[in-house]
């Protein structure tokens, strides 16, 4: 990849290599852990792409606890792979009908389930949003991910990179991989938002860059909306990105200048899907092809003595169906 | 003292519990609430929540999620709310509580939003997704227009909390009956008395119960325990499955009556 793109030398950071393929399950283990220690012997969560369901499903079965995963009915469609993997491992997953079916109305449905589950249920949301402590738990959880980046790049090139790229839904793997990395000045961070059809139609999910400050789900962040508040549908081709708001930290990330937030398209990342998997023998995931697209624009732009270090945050078999559907 | 508080004083003088209907505004159309809310205040109602619509309604079960929607469609905005408040307030001096979700308020601007809700005549507003936490942020504007501001306690609220809440709660207190969201399940009445007692301890406000009353004997059992008594989703139901009747507003209003006569 980096000879293909001649200018700054690129590192993956393989979150997909970890088990159940993304880097979720650094989250969900350390919440699962909490729930024992509260006692608690249900757990639910929300997902978009399958990935924190099929992370949350693993964890349940791992600590035999009880796993209910909602999911919204669109993407139940076109994540299928996913819901069979939640169901091998002993989940139920329920389908949500409700607004567009997607991410944001499955989390709204799994804090109606929680609101009346309390007492015995915990609930693992899978990125950095949701009402306090969540949106800090889990960036604490996923910080391994800059942690292990610090760690690797000083043992191979005896230094910082000086650009992170990752990809912004929620926000989890972005947040887990700029952590590290916050008082580093020197080192460049990019969020990469979905853009969907184009940042010039109302069919994207970039919160950062089209959206206004708002309120959802317990926390104050960008947020897309109409005129008078309410909720817009946000749209991507990579399901774990269509959500309208985006995690808190990155919010402040954004209003402080500390890390820049950029939005890459569905078609630019469907060609980074492909490139990476012809150039490298890697199938990435849809929402991991969003930072590997940024990559692709910003490396012949740098020298190459400069480094990259993107966030493959997850592995793409999951995205066969969607890929086959855009062909 | 406002209309909230002068409410609850005249009904206990008659040794009267507070009716508190919640409706979504806008579903099936404004027309139709206006028609609804006067008749309603004919009916014996004695408080009003006026739902307005949101997108995302997390503490709301399926028949006010679906009344938010069908009101979103037909162009409700937090604007044309306060316009309907107002219209209203020129015929009627019932209490009106306005209930919803924090974003669109933040939406229009809280401090606009204080001011032209108390020139609309709105007497509180309950916001479920603000927790006492957050809520100066608009309290600084609705506590300057002298708008009540109504808070929830649930059965999960420990005492601590509980105490926080009244320091700054003021209008009536909202009990949520079950531990879930709006009109999902049957309340007990052993676990209300315990909870209501606890909160009686604690302060003279009134308590209203409500999320998940839906008869008129339940109203009895609970009107017997509390100072009110809230019904929102059996009403925003019967509106929806009456929505096409001439006589809408008849047929709510009957079972509004049945109910209330439960309570004196």
């Amino acid at each position: 990849m980096t000879d293909a793109l001649g200018g700054a030398k690129i590192y993956l950071k393989r979150e997909d290599l970890n088990h159940t393929g993304s880097h979720k399950i650094n989250n969900t283990l350390g919440q699962a852990l909490l729930a024992r220690r509260m006692g608690k012997k249900k757990v639910i969560a929300e997902t978009g792409a399958g990935q924190h369901g099929v992370a949350t499903a693993t964890v349940a079965a791992l600590f035999g606890m009880e796993c209910k995963i909602f999911m919204g009915e669109e993407d139940i469609r076109r994540q299928e792979p996913n819901v069979f993997r939640m169901k091998i491992l002993g989940a139920e997953v329920v389908p949500v009908k409700s607004g567009t079916a997607t991410l944001k109305d499955a989390m709204n449905e799994a804090m109606r389930y929680w609101v009346g589950s309390v007492r015995d249920t915990f609930y693992i949301i899978g990125t950095t949003a949701g009402p306090h402590p969540y949106p800090v738990m889990v960036r604490n959880f996923q910080s391994v991910i800059g942690l292990e980046i610090k760690k690797q790049i000083h043992k191979t090139e005896g230094r910082n990179p000086d650009v992170l790229v990752a990809c912004v839904g929620g926000g989890s793997n972005a947040m887990g991989t700029f952590y590290a990395f916050r008082n580093e000045k020197k080192v460049a961070m990019f969020g990469v938002e979905a853009a969907g059809l184009g940042m010039n139609t109302k069919e994207h999910s970039a919160s950062i860059n089209g959206g206004k400050v708002g309120v959802l789900h317990g926390n104050k962040t960008y947020l897309l909306q109409d005129e008078n508040g309410q909720v817009r549908d946000a749209y991507s081709i990579a399901a774990g990105l269509d959500y309208p708001g985006v995690g808190p930290e990155h919010a402040y990330f954004a209003a402080t200048k500390r890390a820049t937030y950029v939005t890459v398209t569905d078609e630019e990342a469907v060609e980074a899907f492909s490139f990476l998997s012809r150039q490298e023998g890697i199938i990435p995931a849809l929402e991991s092809s969003h930072a590997i697209a940024h990559a692709m624009k910003i490396a012949p732009t740098m020298k190459k003595n400069k480094i990259i270090v993107v966030c493959l945050s997850g592995r793409g078999d999951k995205d066969a169906q969607t890929i086959i559907e855009t062909m | 003292m406002g209309r909230i508080g002068k409410k609850f004083e005249s009904l206990r003088t008659k040794n009267e519990k507070a009716l508190i209907v919640y409706l979504t505004a806008g579903d099936p159309s404004l027309d139709a609430t206006k028609k609804l809310i006067l008749g309603l205040e004919k009916s014996g109602v004695d408080i009003l929540e006026i739902g307005v619509p949101f997108s995302d309604p997390t503490a709301d079960g399926p028949v006010i999620q679906a009344a938010s929607q069908r009101a979103l469609k037909t162009g409700t905005t937090l604007k044309s709310v306060l316009n309907l408040v107002a219209d209203i307030r020129r015929v009627s001096e019932i209490p009106i509580v306005l209930f919803g979700y924090f974003n669109p308020i933040f939406a229009y601007g809280v401090e606009p939003f204080a001011k032209a809700a108390k020139q609309a005549g709105v007497d509180g507003v309950l916001v479920v997704d603000l927790p006492p936490e957050e809520a100066p942020e608009l309290r600084i504007h609705t506590d300057a227009a002298d708008l009540d501001f109504i808070s929830l306690v649930a059965p999960t609220t420990g005492k601590e909390r509980l105490k926080n809440i009244l320091k700054s709660a003021t209008g009536f207190l909202y009990y949520i009956s079950i531990t879930g969201v709006t009109g999902t399940a049957a309340p007990k009445t052993t676990d209300i008395a315990r909870e209501v007692g606890k909160i009686r301890k604690l302060t003279k406000m009134p308590v209203a119960v409500g999320f998940g009353i839906s008869n008129a004997a339940q109203a009895k059992e609970i009107g017997a325990i509390a100072d009110g008594i809230v019904i929102g989703s059996a009403v925003v139901k019967l509106i929806d499955e009456n929505r096409n009747s001439g006589d809408l507003t008849e047929i709510v209003c009957e079972y509004v009556k049945n109910i209330k006569k439960s309570l004196v």
